[in-house]
């Protein structure tokens, strides 16, 4: 396997953009490719990941290419997918040997639609997306399995809120940030039993992007680059009735074919638009109480759709660039009710 | 057991959509009878609309410039298939003008012109709405129409098609 490295990233995230797409994205990727020390030209490949369902444009992700320049033509390829998934792609296009370096984006505005409803398209369309089904009420559903089949309470669902919630006081693109009482979350009405909104992923519009880079030239643009150790994701059936929503088989595959404890772990960036999730997750990747998790705030301070996993591993990377953590899990998760889960695991040197 | 061979499932989305900074900036521009294109600031293109961003060089278009209502053919085609909420009724042409002083074109019908008339380089103008119905659309300007000019010559637009 190549060694391939993250030498730089750069996000936005606001809770409603009077920007287009393109105006959202284009700072971020110049920010990513200046502080990548590579000149556009050098750059071998351009992957992204974006929804034009949130955009209600057809081949809106063709347009947000404008962002990036694509003359003389680029090597460049998208997937329908958070942009942790299009790293995903960078890296095996790195692992084939056909490029050196690649630069990720990924942009989503969740604010023009009724997001919850337009999640319900993702479902099986003959038999699930005609009852329109929410991804609130759907999150509210595998939250009451989860307690139920776990004992856990309300309480620590709010316990996950208010930790998250004030870690993202020192995050400047948290969109919902706070030091919260619990007893005070718990007295707040419910959206859909058992979650609160604070429970939910907020409203977020944003973009990321990420330049990475194999071998020894990201040791000499980057002072300290964030390598990918492990990296796996893996999907499951479509169909919520034929898996089990109180845990995450495929996030347990994931870790286990990441290698995620090989080693120990300083701390994890998990992506759980819902605050239950969390809970499912730490579980699935066999992380105990010495495991900081998202120091950043996660998704319940900023969820920018199909940007937030990406969030996730850049968020990791950068706080392993600043030297306050030398072994990182990140996931990012994409469907319903944490259908598809992609972990990666980085070190820095 | 008869197969169900196909199934009905209306999809109703609402979007409220945001043109952003640089498509306002045009829509005001359309709402006061002008067209406002940008410049790229690498390759010098004029973008009309512009979105903010020049797609070869991956730049802000931050210069604005006022193009002309006038504009050359640079394709077309002849619509004949009935649309919903279309007030143009087909047969008719839709072109896609090239404005003077500007390197994108943009598509709009044409009208006041025998569809055995349209070619590439006619040179056509804009036919704006009365003044006090402007408005930040693109319906401000009604269609283009034929005006008295030699045609422009092939090499003048074959860089812009």
């Amino acid at each position: 396997m190549r060694d391939v490295a993250i030498v730089s990233f750069a996000q936005s995230a606001k809770a409603r953009e009077t920007r287009n797409e393109v105006e959202i994205l284009m700072p971020v990727v110049h920010e990513a490719v200046r502080n990548s020390k590579l000149s556009r030209q050098e750059i071998g490949f351009t992957c992204s990941g974006s929804s034009d369902y949130l955009q209600g444009q057809s081949f809106a992700f063709v347009g947000a290419l404008d962002a990036v320049g694509a003359w003389p033509p680029i090597k460049e390829s998208h997937v329908e997918m958070d942009g942790a998934w299009a790293l995903y792609e960078a890296w095996i296009k790195i692992q084939t040997g056909d490029v050196d370096s690649a630069l990720v984006y990924s942009f989503g505005k969740s604010s023009p639609g009724d997001l919850p409803e337009i999640l319900a398209l993702q479902l099986d369309p003959y038999t699930m997306t005609p009852l329109w089904p929410d991804a609130h009420s759907l999150a509210a559903l595998q939250a009451r399995a989860y307690l139920e089949a776990t004992g856990k309470s309300e309480r620590d669902l709010a316990r996950v809120v208010a930790r998250s919630l004030s870690s993202a006081v020192a995050n400047p693109h948290a969109v919902v940030s706070g030091v919260l009482d619990i007893d005070k979350l718990l007295a707040e009405p419910y959206v859909c039993s058992p979650l609160r909104a604070h429970d939910l992923p907020p409203i977020t519009d944003g973009a990321s992007a990420m330049v990475v880079v194999a071998g020894d030239r990201a040791r000499q643009v980057c002072a300290r680059p964030v390598w990918i150790r492990g990296f796996d994701h893996r999907i499951e059936p479509l169909g919520l009735g034929l898996r089990d929503l109180t845990r995450s088989a495929s996030t347990e595959i994931a870790a286990q074919k990441a290698g995620v404890h090989k080693s120990k772990v300083d701390f994890a960036e998990l992506h759980a638009p819902y605050s239950h999730q969390e809970l499912i997750l730490r579980a699935a990747l066999g992380l105990g109480e010495g495991v900081a998790i998202n120091p950043s705030g996660g998704a319940l301070a900023s969820h920018p759709l199909m940007v937030a996993g990406l969030i996730r591993i850049g968020e990791a990377a950068s706080r392993i660039m600043a030297g306050r953590g030398d072994r990182a899990v990140a996931h990012a998760t994409q469907g319903p009710c944490l259908q598809q889960n992609l972990v990666c695991v980085l070190e820095g040197d | 057991m008869e197969l169900v061979k196909s199934i009905t499932t209306p999809v109703v989305l609402d979007y409220e959509y945001v043109t952003g900074r640089a498509q306002s900036r045009f829509l005001r521009g359309i709402a006061q009878g002008r067209i406002l294109g940008q410049r790229c600031v690498e390759c010098r293109r004029v973008y009309v609309p512009s979105r903010g961003a020049c797609a070869r060089c991956g730049v802000r278009t931050e210069e604005e410039l006022q193009v002309s209502d006038k504009g050359t053919v640079t394709t077309f085609c002849i619509v004949r298939v009935p649309s919903e909420n279309l007030s143009f009724k087909p047969p008719y042409v839709c072109a896609a003008v090239l404005l003077d002083g500007a390197d994108i074109p943009f598509m709009h019908v044409l009208q006041e012109c025998a569809l055995e008339d349209v070619r590439m380089g006619m040179r056509v103008q804009a036919v704006w709405v009365p003044k006090e119905q402007l408005g930040p659309t693109m319906s401000s300007i009604r269609y283009f129409k034929p005006i008295a000019e030699p045609d422009a010559e092939y090499d003048s637009f074959k860089e812009h098609l």
